[in-house]
């Protein structure tokens, strides 16, 4: 442990630990450009130079490991004229063309020219121009401003795993460009967007939209997966001008995925706004009281097992329990918030991912079964690729065949496969075998199939014959896709005692059905059925509904969702809902006084009391309560068909994303999923 | 705009290269394959008529499973590599400071009324390429012209002329120095060290 001074405190630091980080820890700032602590070291922009006693020139201290006995000044005349001439030398080529820069305002050059430039530039030759890179629909650049810090260089080979960025040329001519000016193909490329400390990569979508000074900034959490992103949104008045990510260690760290950052333009279209009633075959706009009477009507004197309700993919967890509730009162066990028909039970052990996140770092084999992570959590892939670079992570994969963006050894493609590891025939179960902490990650893939229950079961018995689980170690994962499935799941919104789950509440037989949120559903069996549909978007539910009674998208209300790890997260809403939409547990607590079985909750906080009283982990947020090994899956014959991914289109998963102008124009660049031409396109 | 170009000839190594491209890649510890990039580099374009087309680039990038973007980093940073296609003479005219003052603005004055190129440039007939270049490193030879792989030293105007006229015609031109001088010894031959040793 090598103990430094630095400006006269003495501080220790881990070895290995670089003298920048040994200042931080003295509490001195270091500039810096090119440093990313989530990086690589580069060492090129010079601006991180500190003095070091006995050393004949300024250092720079992003790459200087701390040594035992190092005496570094950090605020010396000597070291303000380094970065002084460090900074002269990055503006050299810099164009001073702030007030047209998006970055302006958030800009570390802006803010430490500032701080620790001379003022005033001594250059007056003509500048260097570098003409514009196409990196896609979200990623704008203005190269001419870049200072060349590597920064997203290293975080697409290193991070995401896509190595078509890079640095041509030398010298002068130095320039960041992708492979023949291809668009950047990763789900994780905006985040150098962020990371971009001047204005040369910015947002695409916010070009010109705002200054970062007149935008409200909210704390919350991202729904559209389940990984439980922790995001800032930036809103101005009523309108989401972009989201961020936020720091969270032990869930994105700090990145963010691609359709969880810019999927925010499809809060403002498609927006069911107004409640709906289907009036002579047609959709008209109708009022809220005239919506609830028109449900009333068709629900009086109705027997409990002709009612059912489905919860959809961006529900929160609020409503479901407000959802769950009502259908009790009302008498019907017909719930289920598994649209998707996986076969996971209410053994909480049995639909979580129980390894934690964080946990992929301390695990030393993987199979990944019926999954295709980059797709279906671009974060938590984003986790794996970076236990994989540490190197000694054998993983393999059973499933649909695809570029994960790490190494992986190709099993098989189906349930048989799966079979001969389980039995220890297959020669990945030497290597589960051996691992002292192994893991396996089942995705909906897997277990949203007929014979997912039989499916499941071979995966907890894979967890049992090598010791996936012990005390101190759960490696058996299940990967939501679905940021509503976890939370709808610990509330119990499972089918009750004769009850009828997802696909038989489609076939038509019953004469109301309750769509929450639910849109990716079939919706060609309903027959008859009387459906009420309660969502901000007017996607495939609305589109069936009898009566549509708009709800709040997950930026405009205060809820908890929790994660596929089972951790509860607090989102809080940044804008209001459009027009006559509600939060959406306010509504069915309206709709039940209504019908005459009002829901014994009348603001959030008693509902909430509710809920941890039905599930007591909700009272401890952010905290991931472990569950205890439990028996679930139902041993039986597999079919013989290959695992199919639940997600062909990555940019386009949930009724938010399908209403984003920027999810097309990223599904039209870079998914491969080419849907069928109507007739009319030509 | 792209600096690559692409020929939508498919390129591949002859079998001699492939042996000679695994015996560089022999040269570093096992998965470390990509460092052989420059001399597999090399390798390509010297059978690619001494240029790298997309084919080539990919080509070596494939051979070490190293992605495109990493080999087009090397090939973009290296003056060495050419991304265009180039005569069948690749003139390399050295301009710094002992060329300069020994006549290297004859020598390109020469192929600006002669060839008719400037730096950069080549031949209609693709015969010859001229390129400017930093010191190659021959000053006591001053001035001098990289053809080929082939040092021509202490040039002027004439005997560079004679030289580019040989090359023309498909003759061969005598390497090295164009005047009356071994290697870099003096003109005229030997001043010192005259007398046998082994008299006194």
């Amino acid at each position: 442990m090598p103990t430094l001074t630095v400006d006269g405190i003495e501080v220790t630091v881990e070895p290995g630990t670089t003298v920048l980080q040994a200042c931080e820890e003295a509490g001195a700032e270091i500039p810096r450009f090119c440093y990313h602590e989530r990086l690589s070291i580069a060492g090129n922009c010079r601006m991180c130079l500190v003095e070091m006693e006995k050393a004949p020139k300024l250092i720079a201290s992003c790459a200087m490991p701390a040594g035992d006995g190092m005496v570094i000044h950090t605020n010396t005349q000597k070291v303000k004229e380094g970065r002084e001439g460090a900074m002269e030398f990055l503006l050299i080529n810099h164009p001073l063309d702030c007030p047209i820069c998006d970055q302006g305002g958030e800009c570390d050059l802006q803010d430490q020219s500032m701080a620790y430039g001379s003022g005033n530039s001594r250059y007056h030759e003509m500048k260097r121009a570098v003409a514009e890179k196409n990196m896609g629909p979200l990623i704008k650049t203005t190269m001419t401003r870049c200072i060349h810090c590597t920064r997203c260089v290293r975080f697409a080979t290193e991070v995401a795993g896509v190595e078509d960025l890079g640095a041509i040329n030398r010298g002068e001519n130095m320039e960041i460009a992708t492979y023949l000016e291809q668009a950047l193909d990763s789900e994780l490329s905006g985040n150098i967007i962020d990371l971009c400390p001047v204005g040369a990569l910015t947002s695409k979508p916010y070009a010109f939209a705002a200054r970062p000074w007149e935008l409200s900034k909210t704390e919350s959490i991202d729904a559209l997966d389940a990984v439980g992103a922790n995001i800032r949104v930036d809103s101005r008045g009523k309108e989401v001008m972009r989201i961020l990510p936020r720091l969270h260690e032990d869930v994105n760290e700090e990145w963010l995925s691609d359709r969880s950052r810019f999927s925010y333009d499809g809060l403002k279209t498609q927006r069911l706004d107004t409640p709906y009633v289907r009036k002579d075959g047609k959709l008209q706009p109708a009022s809220w009281s005239e919506a609830f009477e028109a449900i009333a009507a068709k629900l009086d004197g109705l027997d409990g097992a002709k009612i059912g309700a489905i919860a959809g993919d961006l529900v929160c967890t609020e409503s479901m329990k407000a959802l769950k509730d009502l259908m009790d009162l009302l008498g019907s066990p017909n719930i289920d918030c598994r649209q998707d028909g996986a076969a996971l039970s209410a053994v909480r052990s049995g639909y979580l991912f129980n390894s934690t996140i964080a946990g992929i770092e301390a695990a030393d084999a993987l199979l990944i079964v019926g999954s295709n992570p980059r797709h279906e959590a671009a974060l938590i892939n984003a986790r794996i690729r970076k236990r994989w670079k540490m190197g000694n992570f054998p993983i393999a994969l059973v499933g649909e065949q695809r570029d994960l963006g790490y190494g992986h050894e190709y099993l098989g493609a189906g349930p048989a496969t799966l079979a001969d590891v389980a039995s220890g025939k297959h020669s990945f179960a030497k290597t589960l075998k051996k691992a002292k902490r192994p893991m396996i990650i089942v995705g909906q893939g897997a277990l949203s199939r007929s014979d997912g229950a039989a499916v499941l079961a071979l995966a907890k018995k894979i967890a049992d014959n090598f010791d996936l689980v012990s005390d101190d170690w759960n490696g058996f994962n299940v990967l939501h896709t679905a940021a509503s499935r976890v939370g709808g799941l610990d509330l119990g919104l499972l089918p009750g005692e004769g009850g009828k789950s997802a696909s038989d509440l489609l076939d038509g037989s019953l004469d109301v059905l309750f769509l929450l949120g639910a849109d990716e559903i079939d919706t060609s069996k309903l027959g008859n059925s009387f459906v009420i549909y309660q969502g901000s978007h007017g996607d495939v539910g609305a589109s069936v509904a009898d009566v549509i009674l708009p709800g709040a998208a997950y930026t405009e209300k205060d809820a908890i969702w929790v994660n596929t790890e089972g951790r509860p997260q607090l989102g809080r809403r940044a804008i209001f809902p459009p027009g006559d939409a509600r939060e959406d547990w306010t509504i069915l607590r309206a709709l039940s006084e209504k019908l005459g079985k009002t829901l014994p909750y009348n603001t959030l906080a008693e509902l909430r009391a509710a809920m941890i009283e039905a599930a007591p982990h909700f009272a401890d947020i952010d905290v991931v309560t472990p569950a205890p090994w439990g028996d679930f899956g139902v041993e039986g014959a597999t079919e013989d068909s290959a695992f199919v991914n639940p997600i062909t289109d990555y940019y386009l998963t949930n009724p938010i994303s399908r209403s984003s102008r920027i999810m097309a124009q990223c599904s039209a660049a870079f998914s491969k999923v080419k849907t069928e031409g109507t007739g009319t396109n030509g | 705009m792209s600096q690559v170009i692409e020929t939508g000839k498919a390129f591949e190594f002859t079998p001699e290269n492939v042996k000679k491209a695994k015996v560089f890649i022999a040269k570093y510890p096992k998965g470390r394959q990509q460092s052989a990039v420059m001399p597999l580099l090399d390798l390509a374009q010297r059978q690619n008529e001494n240029w790298l087309s997309k084919e080539a680039l990919e080509y070596v990038g494939k051979f070490l499973d190293v992605p495109y973007m990493r080999v087009l980093e090397v090939a973009t940073f290296y003056t060495m590599y050419n991304l265009k296609p180039v005569g069948k003479y690749f003139l390399q005219l050295c301009r710094t400071t002992p060329c300069w003052l020994r006549g290297s603005d004859d020598l390109e004055a020469v192929c600006k009324n002669k060839l008719g190129i400037s730096s950069g440039e080549t031949t209609e007939d693709g015969m010859f390429s001229l390129l400017e270049v930093e010191c190659l490193g021959a000053c006591v030879n001053a001035p001098v012209v990289q053809i080929n792989d082939d040092f021509y030293e202490d040039l002027n105007a004439e005997n560079f002329e004679a030289v580019l006229d040989k090359l023309a015609k498909g003759e061969e031109a005598p390497k090295g120095p164009q005047i009356d001088r071994i290697n870099s010894a003096p003109e005229g031959g030997p001043k010192t060290l005259l007398e046998k040793t082994g008299d006194a």
